[in-house]
């Protein structure tokens, strides 16, 4: 008998570890996003390879991964990351190329390369899924006039309460240029002058005491449904799906949008190449990609999956209004210079850290 | 024969062995490395070491000679070749934002297009921060091996265009301010715990047995959960639409409107921080005044002192010893403590443990992480020698 149950222990734990190789560990955003994530690539991908996937949540950044390389124990398989940090991730050697010959052709049979708009694409990313920061508030909060342009959110007379802000210079620098008068086209000009650095942070000093800092991006919905602040800035479609799914009485100012794009990437030496490079073709496709709007209001990058964008998958509502790209959100709207993030995010951080112990 | 002297040294000696060594290499051996890293930086000395070599002759005042632009530009393409650019890229870009971008731009550049004349003309009309002498002076200094630069940096100094030390400007001062409130919120929880504490341990000590083991309990029972769910606990009685703020507002005390901010500042890190410390301050002091025999109290009485009067001059100072062992090791305990101003501290309440983690996991400076860390070090060991030579260490007692 003891003989059989110690068999049957060396054949489970035979059995896990050939599981454990099949495991693709798949790490993104968590939240209604990260759902979006699970049912438009994780579970057709499951369902289509029978390799296991398990997903883990983070809050950006390169450092778990500069760790894992640097110390040759790599855990994370593929990461869904913005373009400044899939940048600098592979041009510090962090992360494997990804050739864009290996990339699935727009369903035209169009190569995938003319596929990309210019430029929006890291060497070393798949993927691709444009999003916005915006500034949403509490509708139940304003019963008379509503706040309506990027102005109002700093505007502490018109609409008194408190504000959510992310933790990180990235946008938040933007923002307070923009609401200060600097005209979009010169946002990054500006910011590249030491005048004009603490001209933005003379603007975010306005209302300094008014702000509740976040940093997961589930985070800022919550506090708009607790009345915790009465305006926030958040990702687009994390409001969309509070507005949607919960019912919130959510506002979103699309004036002053910033848009930033997210790929995929893979973390240099992760023992399962084979199937992250399977997954990240797979998640590149026209098709998978516009399968992510079916779930959030973040479109595709590539030309081809956004004419696929449809409707809802729960609610059927038609999705295109919804988008940061949609005509009528993009009167005022900004694309985030990934560029000029990747030269100068360690310096903002640091004053960043110092404007915020002030 | 076995001298039996030397065969009971030696048997202590192996006893103790495994305590050494598990210190030795837990303890020692990273302390040492986080010093050595707060100094020494050989990553861009290995990897530009012609480049290096030809602006070590340089002077620093005009631009490089056209046979140093030709070394350099050729090494950063052969870097590039195999992506260790990047990372150079990246240490560079600390002295001077920009510098990511510009060394690697020009590498691709020069790799795709490799210039036939001359290569400062080129790398020049490719990036105009090559016409730039801090530019080259930002090379030289990343490339050195041995560096005061993450001191100076943790101090709030600079080296100036010839290398003398200069302050930061202004808006980039931080690290000595955070070293203050860290020194002043330190020094506060430990007066609110010394406060707090004192009339607690006089209780254990003196109340009958049975009572005490009650008191002492109580004390333990916090002292024994979670350091997170007794913090996570406080946010849920400070927040602003939390318990204290509720029956503030419904006992009348305070409007809705004017809700106490308690939370996510200075505040709240002090009184989270003085409950999580506090039993660090109640044991030593009733280890101590366990020992101070109630007589001595009494004598005092009948030889006509009041109670204050004897308190002051005969139960003061014979707890004199609880008093400093629990302080100091409340605070050095604080000067140090990281999760609870991370959940509470907000804004204003953070101490200087949140910057060394930033750089630990964020920017991935280690450096000037190892720094900062070294200079708490100091600091504490210097109030270990201030109290030693106040109080005495032999005198210390912990519990």
């Amino acid at each position: 008998m003891r003989n059989i149950s110690l068999l049957s222990s060396l054949l489970l734990a035979a059995f896990s570890a050939t599981a454990a190789a099949q495991t693709l560990t798949l790490v993104s955003w968590g939240g209604s996003y990260g759902r979006s994530v699970e049912r438009a690539w994780v579970e057709p991908f499951i369902e289509e390879t029978g390799i296991e996937v398990q997903i883990e949540d983070y809050n950006g950044g390169l450092a778990q991964i500069r760790a894992q390389v640097e110390s040759g124990n790599v855990f994370w398989d593929v990461v869904d990351m913005p373009t400044p940090d899939a940048v600098r991730g592979c041009d510090e050697g962090l992360l494997e190329f990804v050739p864009v010959e290996e990339l699935p052709p727009a369903p035209d049979g169009t190569p995938a390369a003319e596929d990309y708009p210019p430029g929006s694409r890291s060497d070393c990313a798949g993927g691709g899924i444009a999003s916005a920061t915006i500034v949403a508030y509490n509708d139940e909060l304003f019963p008379g006039a509503k706040p309506s342009t990027l102005e109002d959110y700093f505007d502490l007379d018109k609409f008194p309460g408190r504000r959510g802000m992310r933790r990180v210079p990235v946008v938040n620098l933007e923002f307070a240029l923009i609401a200060d008068g600097v005209p979009l086209d010169d946002v990054y000009r500006t910011l590249g002058t030491d005048e004009g650095i603490a001209r933005a942070f003379a603007k975010l000093d306005t209302i300094k005491d008014q702000i509740v800092f976040w940093e997961a991006g589930a985070q800022p919905p919550q506090m708009l449904a607790d009345q915790e602040v009465v305006m926030t800035t958040a990702y687009n479609g994390r409001v969309f799906n509070a507005q949607i799914l919960e019912n919130q009485p959510f506002t979103i100012i699309w004036d002053g949008q910033v848009q930033e794009a997210s790929g995929l990437v893979i973390p240099l030496g992760t023992p399962r190449l084979d199937i992250a490079r399977q997954f990240i073709e797979f998640a590149s496709s026209a098709q998978s990609l516009a399968a992510i709007s079916k779930y959030i209001s973040y479109s595709p990058t590539r030309y081809s999956g956004n004419a696929l964008v449809s409707t809802h998958e729960d609610t059927g509502i038609e999705m295109a209004p919804h988008m940061p790209a949609a005509e009528q959100n993009m009167r005022r709207a900004l694309h985030s210079d990934w560029v000029w993030w990747a030269d100068n995010r360690d310096e903002m951080n640091e004053r960043f850290a110092v404007w915020l112990t002030r | 024969m076995v001298n039996p002297m030397t065969d009971k040294r030696l048997r202590a000696a192996l006893l103790a062995a495994p305590l050494v060594i598990f210190v030795a290499v837990t303890f020692l051996a990273p302390l040492a490395l986080m010093l050595v890293r707060s100094v020494y930086e050989p990553a861009v000395a290995d990897s530009l070491p012609a480049t290096l070599n030809a602006l070590a002759e340089w002077d620093g005042r005009d631009l490089p000679s056209e046979e140093t632009f030709r070394i350099a530009g050729t090494e950063f393409v052969a870097l590039n070749e195999v992506r260790a650019l990047g990372s150079v890229a990246t240490r560079v870009n600390r002295l001077q934002s920009g510098m990511r971008s510009t060394l690697l731009g020009t590498a691709r550049r020069l790799g795709n297009d490799p210039p036939a004349g001359s290569w400062r003309d080129a790398m020049i009309d490719g990036d105009e921060d090559w016409a730039e002498v801090s530019t080259w002076l930002a090379i030289r200094r990343a490339g050195e091996r041995i560096t005061p630069r993450y001191y100076l940096n943790a101090l709030d100094l600079d080296r100036g265009a010839a290398g003398e030390i200069v302050a930061q400007p202004e808006d980039r001062r931080i690290y000595v301010s955070l070293l203050w409130r860290t020194f002043l919120i330190s020094a506060t929880i430990t007066a609110i715990s010394l406060a707090l504490a004192y009339p607690v341990a006089w209780l254990l000590a003196h109340a009958r047995p049975a009572r005490a083991g009650m008191l002492l309990l109580l004390v333990l029972v916090p002292f024994w959960t979670s350091l997170l769910v007794r913090t996570t606990s406080w946010i849920v009685l400070l927040q602003n639409q939390g318990v204290i703020n509720d029956l503030l507002v419904v006992l009348g005390i305070i409007a809705d409107e004017q809700r106490l901010s308690l939370i996510y500042n200075m505040t709240g890190t002090i009184i989270a921080m003085v409950h999580v410390l506090l039993p660090f301050m109640i044991l030593p002091l009733y280890s101590i005044m366990r020992t101070i025999p109630p007589r001595h109290m009494q004598a005092a009485a009948s030889l006509g002192a009041s109670f204050w009067q004897s308190f002051r001059r005969v139960y003061w100072p014979q707890s004199l010893p609880g008093v400093a062992a629990g302080s100091l090791l409340v605070f050095i305990m604080s000067i140090g403590f990281y999760i609870t101003p991370a959940l509470v501290g907000g804004r204003t309440g953070q101490l200087i443990s949140s910057m060394i983690a930033y750089h630990m996991e964020q920017s991935l400076n280690w450096g000037l992480a190892a720094a900062l860390g070294a200079i708490l070090l100091l600091l504490v060991v210097l109030l270990y020698l201030v109290y030693n030579r106040l109080v005495g260490v032999d005198r210390m007692r912990l519990g």
